[in-house]
């Protein structure tokens, strides 16, 4: 067994991605940064100073106070504190973690409902291709953005705050996942086209296996370089739209931020002079999407698959 | 082309169709219509005559037919919360918003083409690679953040003091690095020229346009580097394209070639994303006008959200639904006009 994953792994030391990857500082830095704040998130119990979501450990006292290195600051709180009094550098950890579960779910969501979608209306064509490209292509028109506003609104008008409120990352998941299909399938569409008329799926068909195992066990495969560059550009789409969504009041609670909420939750406050409230978890979610966003650059070109384009 | 434009315009209408069965199936979906009319204390078998007489026992099919009916005839309903028909409650609002969008046009047709254009001539040069960082650095950044941002800075102020005060640089250096703020950064002042109708403006005013500068430009922001980078994707692949090679070795001019015979096919793949771009900006005034405290529709929108204003949610889909589909109709027949090659028939490839 050892020796089988010591040759995968020499084989991927030999590869072109990670000959790519090693001359590409932008894509080394990114994918540090990247990973550090993965791990931040993920271990956040154990690296936060204070846990956010136990009102026992919240001092309404505290509220409001500057990071290190302004005039009224507590070095107990590295980065100040926020009008509930929390300690902005445990909220941001937990709020980060949250920001990444939802995009990462939205993405498997999407990605599922897209590359199902994508595949019957790149196999099958004719009648089940054109529907569902022209529901694709009236969502897309009408921005995913704007359809997950609208069902966020729908939901919580029809569910109610509280309740919405415990659910809301599930609900989440749903609304971008559902919002954002229709940019993977067109993916796996049009790389399913032009994988559909090579010759290894005329061998399958002539060996009589089922069209669902030619699709799934044959085409995907082949599809998945394409799926998997759109995909990582996609989880940073989600945490915008989830930020987005949570700043119009139409996500994560306050009790229980994301980085969206967070930011909103600070801008209630900007006009008193309190701008850490908002601006840090501001930039932690720039920096998060920006590497996410490089990181997708440098595997679209050296994957360079054809994406469709638009 | 009578083909093409009869195909686009049912395709249009189909699609307002289910618009308005999704919008209806919110209306009905969404509370009991009696329970907000009336109180407790009548009974039953009033509720029920109640409910006859307003047609709620009909079937599904036949309260729809009475809904799209009276949307054709414009009318969606009264809004719980203005007490005036949803329409009306939308025409007052919807100018404000328009400025906004007009406003962030110019900025980004202003500059997107020239930057776009000179980053596709000369890729190499630092300039260009600094334009095409920043745009990858303003995709990332959600258009609420820019907005809170450009707050901080030009409306509320900055004082730095990082610097040594005592020394002659570190005072400049604050002082350089400090803003004063001042910008309004709340609704649209009070200085606005009636126009007409339920238009009235604030680009006739110095007031009414210092408070359209931080919105828009915080509109602009974020569509600005998406079309940055199309127009000069585009144009790099004009510029390899065989007949401007040919216009090379006639001997034109470079600035000829360039901006009269490349940036005339680089703006047609444009105008489609540009036009489809109308849906995504619609979403991000949600956000700009939720910063801004913009008196626009979808600072209206949300506060129906809230307030549970049901009829108001309900028309503002009709109507953004309906614009969606009017300029997307636009953009395809304009499309098909300008560029022959495409199939006025067939399918897009």
């Amino acid at each position: 067994m050892t020796t089988a994953t010591l040759s995968r792994w020499n084989r991927f030391r030999e590869s072109f991605l990670w000959y790519s990857f090693k001359r590409d500082k932008v894509a080394i830095a990114s994918f540090i940064v990247l990973l550090l704040m993965v791990f931040a998130a993920v271990f956040a119990p154990l690296f936060a100073p204070t846990n956010p979501y136990d009102l026992a450990q919240i001092d309404i006292m505290n509220s409001e106070l500057p990071p290190v290195g302004m005039s009224g600051a507590d070095p107990a709180f590295p980065l100040g504190t926020d009008a509930q009094g929390r300690d902005m550098l445990s909220t941001i950890l937990y709020g980060t973690r949250v920001s990444l579960l939802i995009g990462f779910g939205a993405v498997v969501l999407q990605a599922a409902l897209g590359i199902l979608f994508g595949l019957l209306a790149g196999y099958m064509g004719g009648k089940v291709d054109s529907i569902l490209m022209r529901i694709a292509d009236v969502q897309l028109s009408f921005s995913t953005l704007m359809v997950a506003i609208i069902v966020g609104a729908v939901f919580k008008a029809s569910f109610g705050n509280l309740m919405f409120g415990e659910i809301a990352i599930y609900m989440l998941i749903f609304i971008i996942g559902v919002a954002e299909w229709p940019q993977i399938a067109r993916t796996v569409r049009a790389s399913v086209l032009a994988e559909k008329k090579k010759e290894y799926v005329d061998a399958a068909k002539v060996m009589g296996f089922r069209t669902n195992r030619i699709m799934f066990r044959h085409i995907l495969p082949n599809t998945l370089s394409p799926i998997f560059v759109i995909a990582t550009v996609q989880i940073a789409n989600a945490i915008i739209s989830e930020a987005a969504l949570s700043f119009l009041g139409l996500g994560m609670p306050e009790t229980q931020p994301s980085l969206g909420s967070l930011i909103k939750s600070g801008f209630d406050y900007i006009q008193s002079g309190s701008w850490w409230i908002t601006l840090i978890p501001g930039l932690v979610l720039v920096v998060l999407v920006l590497v996410i966003n490089l990181l997708g650059d440098w595997l679209r070109d050296v994957m360079n698959p054809r994406l469709y384009k638009g | 082309m009578l083909a093409f434009l009869v195909q686009r315009i049912s395709q249009a209408v189909l699609v307002m169709f289910v618009i308005s069965v999704i919008a209806f199936a919110i209306q009905d979906g969404l509370g009991d219509p009696l329970q907000e009319m009336v109180g407790m204390s009548v009974s039953m078998e009033e509720r029920e005559a109640l409910r006859e007489e307003l047609g709620l026992n009909d079937s599904m099919v036949v309260q729809y037919l009475r809904f799209a009916g009276k949307a054709i005839q414009g009318d969606l309903g009264n809004s719980y919360f203005y007490g005036k028909p949803t329409l009306t409650v939308i025409a007052e609002h919807l100018p404000a918003t328009l400025e906004l969008v007009i406003g962030a046009s110019l900025i980004i047709m202003l500059l997107s083409v020239p930057i776009g254009v000179y980053a596709a001539i000369r890729p190499q040069a630092w300039l260009a690679k600094f334009f095409m960082g920043v745009s990858t650095v303003g995709i990332s950044i959600p258009v609420f953040l820019t907005a809170i941002v450009l707050i901080q800075i030009y409306s509320i102020g900055i004082t730095v003091e990082w610097f040594p005060a005592d020394t002659g640089w570190g005072q400049w250096l604050n002082g350089a690095l400090s803003t004063d703020g001042g910008m309004p950064s709340y609704g649209r002042g009070d200085d606005l020229t009636h126009l007409f109708g339920t238009w009235n403006s604030g680009f006739f005013s110095e007031l009414g346009l210092m408070h359209l500068v931080l919105p828009c430009v915080s509109l602009a922001s974020i569509m600005l580097p998406l079309f940055i980078r199309l127009i000069r994707a585009e144009m790099m692949e004009v510029l390899q394209s065989d007949y401007i090679r040919y216009a090379r070795a006639k001997g034109l001019s470079s600035a000829r070639i360039n901006f009269l015979h490349a940036l005339k096919n680089t703006m047609l793949p444009v105008i489609t994303v540009g036009g489809v771009q109308v849906g995504v900006m619609v979403a991000y005034t949600i956000l700009t006008e939720t910063v801004f405290q913009w008196p626009g529709v979808g600072l209206m929108f949300l506060e129906a959200i809230t307030r549970s204003d049901i009829p108001l949610i309900v028309a503002y889909l009709m109507v953004v639904g309906l614009i969606f589909v009017i300029t997307n109709t636009l953009v395809d027949l304009v499309y098909g006009l300008v560029n022959p090659t495409v199939k006025l028939t067939g399918k897009k490839a």
